[in-house]
């Protein structure tokens, strides 16, 4: 066969990845002080990384599935601001600077303010999520993601009652992120959910991933996470969350409005009109598996959908 | 050694090893682990980058002949275009395994469905039958004539495949224009020197009926 099975070789062998850590944590270290802007991280410096995820007590939005290594979910990525291949994010982020970062909260809210990220943070107890990550081209991923329900962060910004979806923005730097001098896509990133799904107890903003700091690949320093809907959806590097009366622009829908819709939840009977949305390709995985409705959150997601027709919403 | 020789022993097996270059690079890769996390997605693509540069470089043995005067280039011709057909059969094969695990009714319903599917399905099955024709007895037995229109399908193929490319991307079509640009210069370049000796001709036509004209006016009368 010619592609070697993850089991043969555990990339941890190939790569020794502390020292991968050290050296990165390192460099960051070293430019944060250098620059003078040594922000304290919101990591405590004990949690070390490893390639593989420790099996342990599963919370109950946990999947028990197999954790992808550490070096897929931070190779593999889609994030067009640094490049549109998969390698790009990660080749290209390095001159990307996630500190300091401030988050702005305007719109229909009783407090709008912009918060440094620490201060935004702060109030909220970190959690970690294992969470399937499905991309609407037809792979997938299984992350251990850390951060805070979104729901919780809502709940305390006091949104008014016109408040009827959440819109964000992801920050707009093409001196950092070479994708963004190209005009591809509709800068900036802008993404959008309807305020039952932003309360979703599953709706998740992540500042982190393998319980460490969240790399710049992945969408540093806080990111979007709704394991229910295209990896898309999730949108990454947000500087600016708006609470809107009404539904609010999405980056892919203004790109290409019949083949990405404001909803774009997984579903397995719906297909882009240019592939198949039926099966996906596990990384690490030979063969490619059923995708599953909702990507297998039907039980926490589908009442908010109930009566909606999913091939028009799509 | 000849000329012809020298070709035949030398540069031949040359040319034949190095295009091998891009599946050897690409199972090294593999079986190193050095590819991405999703490596059968690069194998999907690289080996139809490779087929539609190999339909590249076929189309540009002519117009390279006829510029530089090297009619030799052609001998090298028949082996890049079996090679174009060669990492089509790679990326064709790569689908149905890799994608599809021989599921025939989900391939055909893909071939039906999904336009960018059935335009790359057209631009590999044009390339069969010129395959199966490029060898010398056969090209005898169809006869140069018949054999020249029919492998004129090549260019069929070539934009079938473009389109193929143009279709799969996402957003940033940079990469597939980018091939279109190269073929239309390529197939720009077929017709222009197809049409300059038929301009030419019509020009010297019309000056000789225009130097007709003037000298009847010129004829006295009697």
């Amino acid at each position: 066969m010619l592609i070697k099975r993850k089991e043969d070789i555990a990339s941890s062998e190939i790569t020794p990845e502390s020292l991968y850590f050290n050296r990165r944590e390192f460099i960051r270290a070293a430019s944060a002080f250098g620059v003078g802007l040594a922000a304290r991280s919101i990591f405590p410096e004990s949690l070390m990384a490893q390639d593989k995820w420790p099996k342990g007590k599963k919370g109950p939005y946990d999947t028990d599935e197999e954790v992808n290594s550490y070096k897929d979910i931070t190779t593999y990525n889609n994030f067009y601001e640094f490049g549109t291949d998969k390698s790009d994010p990660s080749q290209n982020s390095g001159r990307f600077k996630p500190k300091p970062w401030t988050v702005k909260v305007e719109g229909e809210v009783k407090k709008p303010a912009t918060y440094n990220l620490e201060d935004f943070i702060k109030p909220y107890k970190l959690e970690d999520r294992i969470y399937r990550m499905r991309c609407v081209e037809g792979w997938s991923l299984v992350i251990p993601w850390r951060g805070i329900p979104l729901a919780d962060v809502i709940k305390k910004l006091e949104p008014t009652s016109k408040a009827k979806y959440v819109a964000f923005e992801t920050i707009f730097r093409p001196d950092e992120m070479e994708g963004q001098r190209r005009p591809y896509l509709n800068w900036p990133y802008v993404e959008g959910l309807r305020m039952d799904e932003a309360m979703n107890p599953l709706t998740f903003l992540a500042v982190g991933l393998y319980g460490k700091e969240l790399p710049n690949q992945n969408g540093a320093p806080i990111r979007l996470v709704t394991p229910w809907k295209y990896g898309f959806k999730g949108i990454k590097s947000i500087v600016k969350i708006r609470f809107v009366e009404k539904e609010p622009p999405t980056t892919w829908n203004i790109s290409a409005p019949n083949e990405y819709g404001f909803y774009s939840n997984v579903n397995p009977d719906v297909d882009h009109p240019r592939w198949s949305q039926k099966t996906e390709r596990r990384i690490g995985e030979f063969l490619k598996r059923k995708t599953l409705m909702f990507n297998g959150y039907a039980e926490q997601v589908a009442s908010m959908y109930a009566g909606m027709d999913l091939k028009k919403n799509y | 050694m000849t000329r012809s020789q020298l070709i035949k022993w030398v540069y031949k097996p040359i040319v034949f090893i190095v295009c091998l270059g891009p599946l050897a690079w690409l199972s090294w890769n593999a079986l190193n682990d050095n590819l991405s996390a999703n490596p059968i997605d690069d194998i999907t693509k690289e080996t139809g980058i490779w087929t539609l540069r190999f339909l590249m470089i076929t189309l540009t043995v002519t117009p390279l002949r006829k510029i530089s005067g090297w009619s030799q280039l052609s001998r090298f011709r028949r082996m890049v275009g079996l090679y174009a057909f060669f990492y089509g059969c790679l990326h064709f094969t790569t689908y149905i395994y890799l994608d599809k695990f021989f599921d025939l009714d989900e391939i055909l319903k893909d071939i039906a469905k999904r336009p960018f599917i059935t335009i790359g399905f057209a631009a590999f099955s044009i390339m069969v039958p010129l395959a199966i024709t490029s060898t010398d007895r056969i090209t005898k037995w169809v006869g140069g004539k018949r054999w020249q229109i029919l492998h004129r399908l090549v260019y069929v193929s070539a934009i079938c495949g473009v389109i193929h490319y143009l279709w799969l991307v996402k957003a940033d079509t940079r990469r597939p224009l980018t091939y279109g640009a190269i073929l239309a210069v390529l197939l720009g370049y077929r017709l222009w020197d197809y049409l300059r000796p038929r301009i030419a001709r019509a020009r010297a036509f019309s000056r000789e009926t225009s130097i007709l004209d003037s000298s009847q006016k010129d004829m006295p009368t009697v």
